[in-house]
């Protein structure tokens, strides 16, 4: 059995995949032919019971554990997901999936049209979170999994992750959701407008025409650095730079980044654009902004979970004020009304909406001890 | 797995085989396990301790973080069997709201507390003239989590006020069980269990 998997060239590093779908999308249109680019680590059990989905963030990808083709740097949850990690590829059957919109191999802006033979920059349809879903739930169906043992992600991947289990109830047995919002408040949506007019104030946006030319990067750069702010909290912004200048010992009394926050940002916008598509920023962030979960259930977010079987485990920082721990609350309470199996804690972070990217062993402690309950049951 | 303390051993005894359970103040989930393991038990957790819940959650238990003064009104009317309070409610705000809640959330309640008017206390009160620091109090009056000190013919006052009903009670001095008799000068722990008229 095994070694069958071992020859399974659908399990494995750098997959890529095109299914016949379609993904019947919220806005009403069809979307065929579908990429879907993944990874898997770990092999699939003989009942197929330990597949466990990991769900990532708006500029994340499927390279949660493997190292970046692009920037050569480890995956980004390494923290989470290894060996001897609360997900771990000796127990777990562990698939990472990039999401519909994004630009690393799965269908988004940037991929051909194969009807047209060119990008579809603007023509890509707009997208939603339970889109992604649904894409996902494609791309399980390709590989034999019925059910998963768990769907764990942290923040965009988190509303995927509840997604999930309002889209395919009978489908996940467990959902870790980790700094998390089921729907975008008018701050979050405010932010990312702000993103937004950023990349298309960037003449080289050229309306999203912009492949095979200069990519607006100076946009996207922009709304990386007001974003990345937003993942950060001010105690932490204050004790990593305070009002320390950047190599010289006075005020330039120029516009030059004189502040170390000022080159940090810099630096963070410079080197985002080179490894993501404006456009996918663009579809991605609509998507998170039409998020709202309980939308679809007369605003009652209880009625999204009506007579689930998944168990539920939510997680928020203190710090965190872009989706702040009342907003897991609110998750909370519904999934309480519901009469669903759920745990709640909100963990001290001096590090913002990021801390769950960082160390923090009482969120592995959590983590772990949720997924091995829910593998005796 | 370590013996549970005696009021929680008492409580744990008296629930029904496979019933459904809010344990409110679940502290690491000690009874919530034990109800599981032993009684086949759905147990749900409210714990404030942020450490405290992981520790819970770790043993693959459901424990919300959160507030028996604020979050109990979330619950609706019997979602639960019943609902244990155990050494919380002198920590709460407001007790006679909480106990409230829990016979409405619990078809049955259980409620478990230190007994402020045990002659020990009332001793060293009485001599000492200084608030009393015992093992089963053991903090100073101005950093004690013990807020609302009840004594247990308080209690009953409260029951009777709040129309609700005792449908058994247990005591304990020195972590043994004792009779009712004077139970109010006598008892360090007692345990009730109660349900609305």
């Amino acid at each position: 059995m095994a070694l069958l998997m071992q020859e399974d060239t659908r399990f494995g590093l750098d997959r890529k995949i095109r299914l016949l779908g379609p993904v019947r999308l919220d806005s009403g249109a069809e979307f065929v032919p579908v990429d879907i680019a993944y990874e898997t680590y770990g092999a699939l059990n003989a009942d197929k019971s330990n597949a466990i989905l990991i769900c990532h963030a708006l500029t994340g990808d499927q390279y949660v554990a493997s190292t970046h083709p692009m920037t050569g740097k480890d995956g980004w949850w390494t923290r989470m997901v290894g060996p001897g990690k609360p997900i771990d590829p000796a127990r777990h059957c562990i698939i990472s999936i990039n999401v519909m919109g994004s630009c690393m191999g799965s269908s988004g802006p940037a991929s051909i049209d194969p009807t047209t033979g060119a990008a579809y920059a603007m023509g890509f349809p707009v997208i939603t979170i339970p889109d992604m879903v649904r894409a996902q739930a494609l791309l399980l169906d390709h590989l034999g999994i019925e059910t998963l043992e768990a769907v764990v992600g942290g923040s965009m991947g988190g509303m995927q992750a509840l997604s999930w289990a309002a889209l395919y109830p009978e489908r996940v047995k467990s959902a870790v959701v980790i700094a998390s919002t089921a729907r975008h408040s008018a701050q979050n949506i405010a932010f990312h407008e702000v993103g937004r007019q950023a990349i298309m104030a960037d003449p080289r946006w050229n309306n999203g025409a912009y492949y095979g030319h200069e990519a607006p990067s100076s946009g996207l750069a922009v709304a990386r650095m007001a974003a990345h702010i937003t993942y950060l909290s001010e105690a932490g912004l204050t004790e990593k730079f305070g009002r320390r200048l950047q190599n010289r010992d006075a005020k330039s009394f120029g516009f030059d980044a004189d502040f170390q926050v000022e080159s940090y940002l810099r630096y963070q916008g410079l080197s985002f654009v080179d490894r993501f598509d404006a456009n996918s920023y663009l579809y991605i962030t609509r998507a998170m902004d039409y998020f709202d979960l309980a939308e679809p259930h007369d605003g009652v977010l209880a009625k999204a979970f009506a007579r689930t079987k998944t168990r539920f485990c939510l997680i928020s920082f203190d710090s965190d004020w872009l989706y702040p721990t009342a907003e897991s609350r609110r998750i909370v309470h519904a999934l309480n009304a519901a009469g669903a199996a759920v745990s709640f804690v909100e963990l001290s972070s001096p590090f913002g909406h990021d801390a769950f990217l960082l160390e923090a062993p009482e969120m592995n402690r959590i983590v772990d001890g949720f997924l091995r309950a829910g593998e005796q049951s | 797995m370590s013996a549970l303390r005696p009021d929680l051993a008492i409580i744990a005894r008296e629930v029904r085989e496979g019933a459904r359970v809010l344990d409110v103040g679940c502290g690491d989930g000690a009874l919530m396990a034990a109800l599981r393991d032993t009684k086949n038990v759905d147990a749900r957790g409210l714990e404030l301790n942020a450490h405290d819940v992981a520790t819970a959650v770790s043993r693959g238990l459901s424990v919300i973080q959160g507030d028996a003064d604020t979050d109990l009104a979330e619950y609706p009317d019997g979602s639960f069997d019943y609902a244990i309070l155990s050494q919380t409610l002198q920590t709460t705000k407001r007790p006679d709201l909480v106990l409230d809640h829990l016979v409405r959330i619990g078809r049955e309640a259980f409620v478990s507390f230190p007994n402020f008017a045990q002659w020990r206390i009332r001793f060293a009160h009485m001599f000492g003239g200084r608030m009393p620091v015992t093992k089963q109090l053991p903090h100073l009056w101005y950093d004690t989590p013990n807020i609302h000190h009840v004594t247990i013919d308080d209690f009953r006052s409260l029951l009777h006020d709040r129309n609700i009903e005792i449908e058994g009670q247990w005591f304990l001095s020195g972590n043994k069980p004792r009779g009712d008799r004077f139970a109010n000068l006598l008892a360090q722990h007692a345990v009730f269990k109660l349900r609305r008229k």
